[in-house]
């Protein structure tokens, strides 16, 4: 019998989180910047006034500047894939293969080939063709973003796909399920226009900086109206989103949504916590008081999560040990299925050894009955089932509270300069200057909410984090751990000081990457 | 002239005329030796394939480890 190493894993886990975290700083800017770089350009383009030019180089050389240092940080995620969570990896490479080609292709042909096009290309190809590559860059950019997020969706709701007991691997047997499954499509709308917000944040920051110094005054008002239009409409976009994804959480991960609602005893007319303090102290399953403090708005955690005002929302309780009154089965009793299904595994596993055809059969038609269930039979207690809840209950509400201020923000930049009196505003600048900080925190958040929340599974209901992960010694983890943190930190570091220059310098001189 | 010494050239003088770029391809590149040439090489390399060499015992193995899990509380 074996037994998991839980420091391989949470070592494993925070390595993960530590790179994923690191890695998402630099892409929500790339998905956003790319996509204003083309608005700027195709003003300049339609205007052909000369600032809009340096406009358009500038953060142009900003958005290079990101790219460079950010590209290939997503890959040591990869290694640590092969490395850290062998099995897991295993067991979804059928499913990731696809995808994660397709991201390579897109990667390589459209951001490799117009992207040389936009920062070479000025005064050696056409305006249009420019403007072009530049479009190019964007919609690549994005696309490539739409697989990765696929894979993640994926994890999260595992469709289009068959168990294999023969190689221990899920395999793909619907492409279109797994490219349309809801939570994928959900989430890359959701994420890719919360990069175009953080991207808008970034304009505002640098060009509130430029305002306040009072440098570079015009292109700095320039560029604020475009980012607070893109903003303003990335904030619906990801408001909206956003309510489509709590919908698909409450209907494909009802415990992810209990865990960030702090909701323990599930109840119908569900309010939603506006704001609130988590009691400490407790626990699933006791009848201690949730929270501290809170205020709650009624009925609308309802609405979020059944589009009614009077549905159940099942809470962290319900999940774990099941509702019959609602009709809910709790980790409790899917345990006794998954460890079913373990066993008639083995069964299998043993037969197919003896060379035993029939027996072998038989296992395996036991299996497919409870296979649904095999994740839950690796659970210790059925307690196991819930996230722990104050990481993603806080983050989410992080996440929504600025995510409620930013489009307020967008908007008083937006009305201030249309009523040409923004530079008076001192009050608004430096909460402009401050923005980009609190969207990394807000993105931050997201990431957290997403990962966390889904907490204990590598692949919802099918497999937990423990069983993904490799037989290391967790030293070694820990050795790569402070080296990533040291190297992510160095680039980091090299980012910050290379756009601070750049920013220094201003309009004129920027373009071209030279 | 060709097409292809068209795209070399634009690809060359791009090169040649960069100045941020330069140090800019000088991270990736150094980035790029630091993952491949020394994490990849010495700190991460594939669980599976350093322990077996077919498909078929990488996914014995994994079975084995799905089957062999004991969970530490009993189930009746």
């Amino acid at each position: 019998m074996t037994h998991i190493d839980l420091s391989v894993v949470n070592w494993a886990r925070a390595q993960f989180a530590l790179t994923a975290m690191y890695h998402w700083i630099f892409v929500p800017l790339t998905l956003g910047l790319s996509f204003l770089c083309a608005f700027f350009e195709s003003i300049y383009v339609r205007t052909g006034k000369k600032e809009w030019l340096s406009i358009t180089k500038f953060w142009m050389t900003l958005f290079g500047i990101n790219f460079a240092i950010g590209v290939a940080t997503g890959i040591i995620l990869e290694f640590e894939f092969g490395t850290n969570w062998s099995n897991y990896s295993w067991m979804v490479g059928d499913i990731f293969g696809a995808p994660l080609a397709i991201e390579g292709l897109f990667a390589f042909f459209l951001e490799a080939t117009f992207f040389a096009v936009m920062f070479f290309g000025w005064n050696r190809v056409s305006k249009r063709f420019h403007l072009f590559s530049t479009w190019m860059v964007a919609v690549g950019s994005n696309l490539s973003a739409v697989w990765i997020l696929v894979a993640n969706g994926w994890m999260q709701n595992p469709v289009g796909m068959v168990f294999n007991p023969n190689t221990a691997r899920f395999e793909m047997n619907s492409f279109f399920k797994l490219v349309f499954n809801p939570v994928a499509v959900s989430k890359f709308i959701h994420t890719s226009s919360s990069g175009f917000l953080f991207a808008s944040l970034f304009v505002l920051t640098i060009s509130s900086w430029y305002l306040i110094k009072g440098r570079h005054v015009e292109m700095a008002k320039k560029s604020i109206v475009v980012a607070a239009v893109f903003g303003l409409l990335a904030s619906s976009f990801v408001a909206m989103t956003g309510d489509t994804s709590a919908y698909e959480v409450s209907q494909k991960q009802p415990m992810k949504l209990a865990a960030i609602e702090g909701l323990y005893k599930g109840q119908t007319k569900a309010p939603i916590v506006a704001l609130g303090i988590l009691n400490t102290d407790k626990k699933v399953g006791d009848n201690q008081k949730s929270f501290v403090a809170k205020i709650e708005i009624p009925y609308l955690l309802s609405i979020l999560a059944n589009h009614s005002f009077t549905a159940f929302v099942p809470g962290i309780d319900d999940l774990v040990y099941g509702n019959k009154t609602y009709g809910i089965e709790g980790a409790a009793s899917k345990m006794v299925k998954g460890r079913k299904a373990i066993k008639d595994l083995e069964l299998f596993k043993n037969a197919r050894k003896d060379k035993n055809t029939a027996k072998a059969a038989a296992a395996l038609k036991d299996f497919k009955i409870n296979q649904a269930y095999l994740g839950y039979g690796y659970l210790d207690k059925p307690e196991e089932a819930a996230p722990p809840v104050a990481v993603p209950y806080y983050a989410f509400h992080i996440m929504v509270g600025l995510g409620t201020l930013f489009p307020l923000l967008f908007a008083a930049f937006l009305f201030f300069s249309i009523k040409n009196t923004l530079v008076e505003k001192r009050w608004l600048l430096p909460l402009g200057f401050i923005s980009v900080f609190l969207g990394l925190i807000a993105q931050e958040s997201g990431w957290v909410v997403a990962e966390v929340g889904r907490q204990p599974w590598a692949i919802s209901g099918l497999l937990p984090v423990k069983m993904a992960t490799s037989n290391l010694d967790p030293q070694n983890i820990q050795i790569t751990f402070f080296m990533f943190f040291g190297l992510f930190t160095l680039l980091l570091v090299a980012e910050i000081k290379i756009m601070l220059k750049q920013i220094s310098t201003g309009f004129e001189e920027g373009g071209d990457l030279k | 002239m060709g097409l292809i010494k068209k795209i070399y050239l634009f690809y060359r003088n791009g090169f040649k005329e960069m100045i941020l770029g330069k140090k800019l391809w000088k991270i990736i590149l150094i980035k790029l030796f630091i993952m491949f040439a020394i994490l990849k090489f010495f700190f991460f390399p594939d669980y599976l394939n350093t322990k077996f060499h077919t498909d078929r015992e990488k996914g014995n193995y994994v079975l084995e480890q799905m089957t062999q899990y004991a969970p530490h509380s009993p189930m009746q």
